[in-house]
Protein backbone atom coordinates (compact mmCIF):
# COMPACT_ATOMS: atom_id res chain seq x y z
CA UNK A 1 0.00 0.00 0.00
CA UNK A 2 1.60 3.25 -1.00
CA UNK A 3 2.11 5.86 1.65
CA UNK A 4 0.90 8.33 -0.11
CA UNK A 5 -2.83 6.37 -0.14
CA UNK A 6 -5.55 8.65 1.45
CA UNK A 7 -6.89 7.27 4.45
CA UNK A 8 -9.38 9.92 5.92
CA UNK A 9 -11.44 12.42 3.77
CA UNK A 10 -13.11 15.00 5.12
CA UNK A 11 -15.58 17.40 2.46
CA UNK A 12 -18.27 19.19 3.74
CA UNK A 13 -20.12 22.45 3.44
CA UNK A 14 -20.25 23.72 7.11
CA UNK A 15 -22.40 27.16 8.70
CA UNK A 16 -20.84 29.89 9.91
CA UNK A 17 -21.34 28.43 13.78
CA UNK A 18 -17.87 28.27 15.76
CA UNK A 19 -19.56 24.98 17.50
CA UNK A 20 -19.74 23.33 13.96
CA UNK A 21 -16.56 24.29 13.19
CA UNK A 22 -15.17 22.91 16.31
CA UNK A 23 -16.80 19.74 15.81
CA UNK A 24 -15.01 19.56 12.70
CA UNK A 25 -12.24 20.05 13.84
CA UNK A 26 -12.33 17.17 16.43
CA UNK A 27 -13.46 14.90 13.69
CA UNK A 28 -10.07 15.60 11.72
CA UNK A 29 -8.18 15.44 14.97
CA UNK A 30 -9.61 11.59 16.20
CA UNK A 31 -8.68 10.96 11.88
CA UNK A 32 -4.71 12.11 12.60
CA UNK A 33 -5.25 9.91 15.59
CA UNK A 34 -6.19 7.18 13.91
CA UNK A 35 -3.22 7.41 11.04
CA UNK A 36 -0.68 8.64 13.88
CA UNK A 37 -0.45 11.51 14.01
CA UNK A 38 1.17 12.64 17.81
CA UNK A 39 3.05 15.13 19.72
CA UNK A 40 4.08 18.61 18.61
CA UNK A 41 3.01 17.44 15.03
CA UNK A 42 -0.82 17.11 15.90
CA UNK A 43 -0.74 20.37 18.25
CA UNK A 44 0.63 22.58 15.32
CA UNK A 45 -1.88 21.09 13.11
CA UNK A 46 -4.58 21.77 15.84
CA UNK A 47 -2.81 25.75 15.97
CA UNK A 48 -3.11 25.88 12.25
CA UNK A 49 -6.94 24.43 11.75
CA UNK A 50 -7.67 26.57 14.95
CA UNK A 51 -7.43 29.81 13.25
CA UNK A 52 -8.02 28.62 9.84
CA UNK A 53 -11.56 27.85 10.66
CA UNK A 54 -12.02 31.06 13.41
CA UNK A 55 -10.94 33.32 10.57
CA UNK A 56 -13.30 32.17 8.17
CA UNK A 57 -16.76 32.02 10.73
CA UNK A 58 -15.52 35.21 12.48
CA UNK A 59 -13.34 37.65 9.84
CA UNK A 60 -14.48 35.67 6.66
CA UNK A 61 -18.00 35.44 7.13
CA UNK A 62 -18.38 37.65 10.09
CA UNK A 63 -20.55 35.10 11.79
CA UNK A 64 -23.73 35.24 9.53
CA UNK A 65 -25.59 32.19 9.37
CA UNK A 66 -26.66 32.29 5.72
CA UNK A 67 -23.02 31.94 4.99
CA UNK A 68 -21.19 28.69 4.67
CA UNK A 69 -17.74 27.20 5.06
CA UNK A 70 -16.61 24.79 2.97
CA UNK A 71 -14.23 22.28 4.35
CA UNK A 72 -11.89 20.25 3.15
CA UNK A 73 -9.79 17.54 5.13
CA UNK A 74 -7.47 15.11 3.26
CA UNK A 75 -5.10 12.46 5.65
CA UNK A 76 -2.57 10.16 5.22
CA UNK A 77 -0.03 8.83 7.46
CA UNK A 78 2.71 11.47 6.06
CA UNK A 79 0.75 14.26 5.05
CA UNK A 80 -2.46 16.20 5.80
CA UNK A 81 -4.20 19.04 3.41
CA UNK A 82 -6.98 21.49 4.71
CA UNK A 83 -8.48 23.70 2.61
CA UNK A 84 -11.05 26.34 3.95
CA UNK A 85 -13.05 28.42 1.66
CA UNK A 86 -15.33 31.34 3.34
CA UNK A 87 -17.83 33.15 1.31
CA UNK A 88 -16.79 36.42 2.97
CA UNK A 89 -14.72 39.31 0.39
CA UNK A 90 -11.53 38.06 1.37
CA UNK A 91 -8.38 40.17 2.60
CA UNK A 92 -5.06 41.62 1.64
CA UNK A 93 -3.09 38.27 2.68
CA UNK A 94 -0.20 39.96 0.81
CA UNK A 95 -0.07 43.26 2.77
CA UNK A 96 -0.33 41.61 6.59
CA UNK A 97 1.35 43.55 9.23
CA UNK A 98 3.92 41.57 11.39
CA UNK A 99 2.37 41.66 14.62
CA UNK A 100 6.24 40.73 16.58
CA UNK A 101 7.25 44.04 15.61
CA UNK A 102 8.45 46.34 18.78
CA UNK A 103 5.11 48.51 17.56
CA UNK A 104 2.49 45.46 17.60
CA UNK A 105 4.14 42.48 19.70
CA UNK A 106 1.79 43.83 22.80
CA UNK A 107 -0.90 44.22 20.87
CA UNK A 108 -3.74 41.64 21.47
CA UNK A 109 -4.99 40.58 17.86
CA UNK A 110 -2.95 39.73 14.27
CA UNK A 111 -1.55 36.11 14.97
CA UNK A 112 -3.72 33.70 13.33
CA UNK A 113 -2.05 33.90 9.89
CA UNK A 114 1.18 33.88 11.31
CA UNK A 115 0.83 31.49 13.09
CA UNK A 116 -0.25 28.77 10.51
CA UNK A 117 2.62 30.19 8.26
CA UNK A 118 5.00 28.94 10.52
CA UNK A 119 3.75 26.21 12.05
CA UNK A 120 2.72 24.69 8.52
CA UNK A 121 5.02 23.30 5.58
CA UNK A 122 2.80 24.99 3.09
CA UNK A 123 0.13 27.74 3.16
CA UNK A 124 -1.27 28.76 0.02
CA UNK A 125 -4.23 31.67 -0.23
CA UNK A 126 -6.79 32.49 -3.42
CA UNK A 127 -6.38 35.84 -5.06
CA UNK A 128 -8.45 37.52 -2.93
CA UNK A 129 -8.04 35.68 0.29
CA UNK A 130 -11.24 33.56 1.10
CA UNK A 131 -9.99 30.40 0.96
CA UNK A 132 -6.11 28.66 1.97
CA UNK A 133 -4.81 25.61 1.66
CA UNK A 134 -2.85 24.65 4.20
CA UNK A 135 -0.40 21.40 3.90
CA UNK A 136 1.38 19.66 6.61
CA UNK A 137 4.05 17.08 6.16
CA UNK A 138 5.00 14.59 8.82
CA UNK A 139 8.21 15.78 10.36
CA UNK A 140 9.49 12.43 11.08
CA UNK A 141 8.14 10.47 8.25
CA UNK A 142 7.06 6.62 8.59
CA UNK A 143 9.85 4.60 7.20
CA UNK A 144 8.51 2.77 4.08
CA UNK A 145 9.25 -1.13 4.42
CA UNK A 146 11.69 -2.55 2.60
CA UNK B 1 -15.52 36.69 47.19
CA UNK B 2 -15.46 36.33 43.45
CA UNK B 3 -16.44 33.59 41.92
CA UNK B 4 -14.28 31.98 38.98
CA UNK B 5 -15.75 29.42 36.21
CA UNK B 6 -12.32 28.86 33.86
CA UNK B 7 -9.69 29.54 36.93
CA UNK B 8 -8.87 28.93 40.53
CA UNK B 9 -6.52 31.25 42.46
CA UNK B 10 -4.70 30.14 45.28
CA UNK B 11 -2.57 33.03 47.41
CA UNK B 12 0.82 32.28 47.87
CA UNK B 13 2.41 33.10 51.22
CA UNK B 14 4.77 35.68 49.47
CA UNK B 15 1.49 37.32 48.29
CA UNK B 16 1.33 36.09 44.73
CA UNK B 17 -2.09 35.03 43.07
CA UNK B 18 -1.02 31.73 41.59
CA UNK B 19 -4.06 31.43 38.49
CA UNK B 20 -4.96 27.92 37.63
CA UNK B 21 -6.97 27.11 34.64
CA UNK B 22 -10.08 25.13 33.94
CA UNK B 23 -10.08 23.97 30.63
CA UNK B 24 -7.58 21.97 29.10
CA UNK B 25 -8.11 23.43 25.71
CA UNK B 26 -8.60 27.00 25.54
CA UNK B 27 -10.54 27.29 22.23
CA UNK B 28 -14.20 27.80 22.44
CA UNK B 29 -14.97 31.91 22.26
CA UNK B 30 -17.64 31.79 25.10
CA UNK B 31 -15.17 30.27 27.37
CA UNK B 32 -12.10 32.55 26.24
CA UNK B 33 -14.19 35.86 26.91
CA UNK B 34 -15.02 34.92 29.85
CA UNK B 35 -11.54 33.65 30.29
CA UNK B 36 -10.74 37.06 29.75
CA UNK B 37 -13.36 38.35 31.68
CA UNK B 38 -12.29 36.86 34.83
CA UNK B 39 -8.49 37.67 33.80
CA UNK B 40 -8.89 41.16 33.93
CA UNK B 41 -11.07 41.02 37.42
CA UNK B 42 -8.74 40.00 39.13
CA UNK B 43 -6.80 43.29 38.86
CA UNK B 44 -9.08 45.70 38.15
CA UNK B 45 -12.18 44.41 40.84
CA UNK B 46 -9.94 42.18 43.28
CA UNK B 47 -7.00 44.57 43.14
CA UNK B 48 -4.40 41.92 42.77
CA UNK B 49 -0.89 43.16 40.75
CA UNK B 50 1.15 39.99 41.20
CA UNK B 51 -0.12 37.06 39.57
CA UNK B 52 1.39 33.94 38.53
CA UNK B 53 -0.20 31.75 35.54
CA UNK B 54 0.20 28.13 36.11
CA UNK B 55 -0.33 26.18 32.79
CA UNK B 56 0.66 22.91 33.90
CA UNK B 57 -2.91 21.60 33.01
CA UNK B 58 -3.17 23.43 29.85
CA UNK B 59 -2.76 21.36 26.41
CA UNK B 60 -3.84 23.53 23.90
CA UNK B 61 -4.72 27.63 23.61
CA UNK B 62 -5.31 29.55 20.47
CA UNK B 63 -4.68 32.90 19.71
CA UNK B 64 -7.84 34.45 20.98
CA UNK B 65 -6.56 33.12 24.60
CA UNK B 66 -3.04 34.43 23.84
CA UNK B 67 -4.56 38.03 23.23
CA UNK B 68 -6.38 37.76 26.84
CA UNK B 69 -3.54 37.44 28.25
CA UNK B 70 -1.71 40.43 26.49
CA UNK B 71 -4.36 42.60 27.55
CA UNK B 72 -3.64 41.19 31.39
CA UNK B 73 -0.03 42.17 30.86
CA UNK B 74 -1.52 45.75 29.78
CA UNK B 75 -3.86 45.78 33.32
CA UNK B 76 -1.26 44.54 35.45
CA UNK B 77 1.52 46.74 34.18
CA UNK B 78 -0.92 49.96 34.45
CA UNK B 79 -1.89 48.46 38.28
CA UNK B 80 2.50 49.06 38.80
CA UNK B 81 2.11 44.90 39.31
CA UNK B 82 3.72 42.00 37.79
CA UNK B 83 2.59 39.16 35.71
CA UNK B 84 4.37 35.97 35.26
CA UNK B 85 3.78 32.67 33.47
CA UNK B 86 5.06 29.29 34.38
CA UNK B 87 4.39 25.24 33.26
CA UNK B 88 4.29 26.00 29.49
CA UNK B 89 4.07 22.39 27.88
CA UNK B 90 7.09 22.54 24.97
CA UNK B 91 4.22 22.89 21.85
CA UNK B 92 2.65 25.91 23.53
CA UNK B 93 6.34 27.56 24.57
CA UNK B 94 7.50 27.48 21.08
CA UNK B 95 3.78 30.07 19.96
CA UNK B 96 4.95 32.03 22.56
CA UNK B 97 8.48 32.43 20.85
CA UNK B 98 7.29 32.09 17.16
CA UNK B 99 5.05 35.06 18.28
CA UNK B 100 7.66 36.66 20.02
CA UNK B 101 5.79 37.04 23.01
CA UNK B 102 8.41 35.60 25.25
CA UNK B 103 10.13 39.14 24.74
CA UNK B 104 6.59 40.89 26.47
CA UNK B 105 5.91 38.08 28.66
CA UNK B 106 8.04 36.65 31.31
CA UNK B 107 7.80 33.26 31.07
CA UNK B 108 9.69 30.75 33.45
CA UNK B 109 9.85 27.17 33.93
CA UNK B 110 8.56 25.47 36.90
CA UNK B 111 6.30 27.40 39.35
CA UNK B 112 9.00 27.65 41.75
CA UNK B 113 11.11 29.55 39.77
CA UNK B 114 8.55 32.30 39.25
CA UNK B 115 7.56 32.87 42.56
CA UNK B 116 11.23 33.13 43.10
CA UNK B 117 11.17 35.87 40.50
CA UNK B 118 8.60 37.93 42.01
CA UNK B 119 11.16 38.24 45.21
CA UNK B 120 13.92 39.68 42.65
Amino acid sequence: MSSDQEHWHFDKVLSSDLDVGHAAIEELLTALAVCGWEGSDLFRIQMAIEEAIVNAIEHGNKRDESKKVHTVFRVTPEKVLMEITDEGAGFDHRNLADPTTDELVDQPRGRGVMLIRELMTEVVYNEIGNQVTIIKLRSDPVAEPS
Amino acid sequence: MSTHRRISVTDDVSGVSVVRFVDKKIVDSGSIEQLGEELNSLVLVEKRNMILLNFDSVEFMSSAALNKLISLNSKVKAAAGRLKICCLRAEIKEVFTITRLDRVLDLRKTEADAIAAFKL
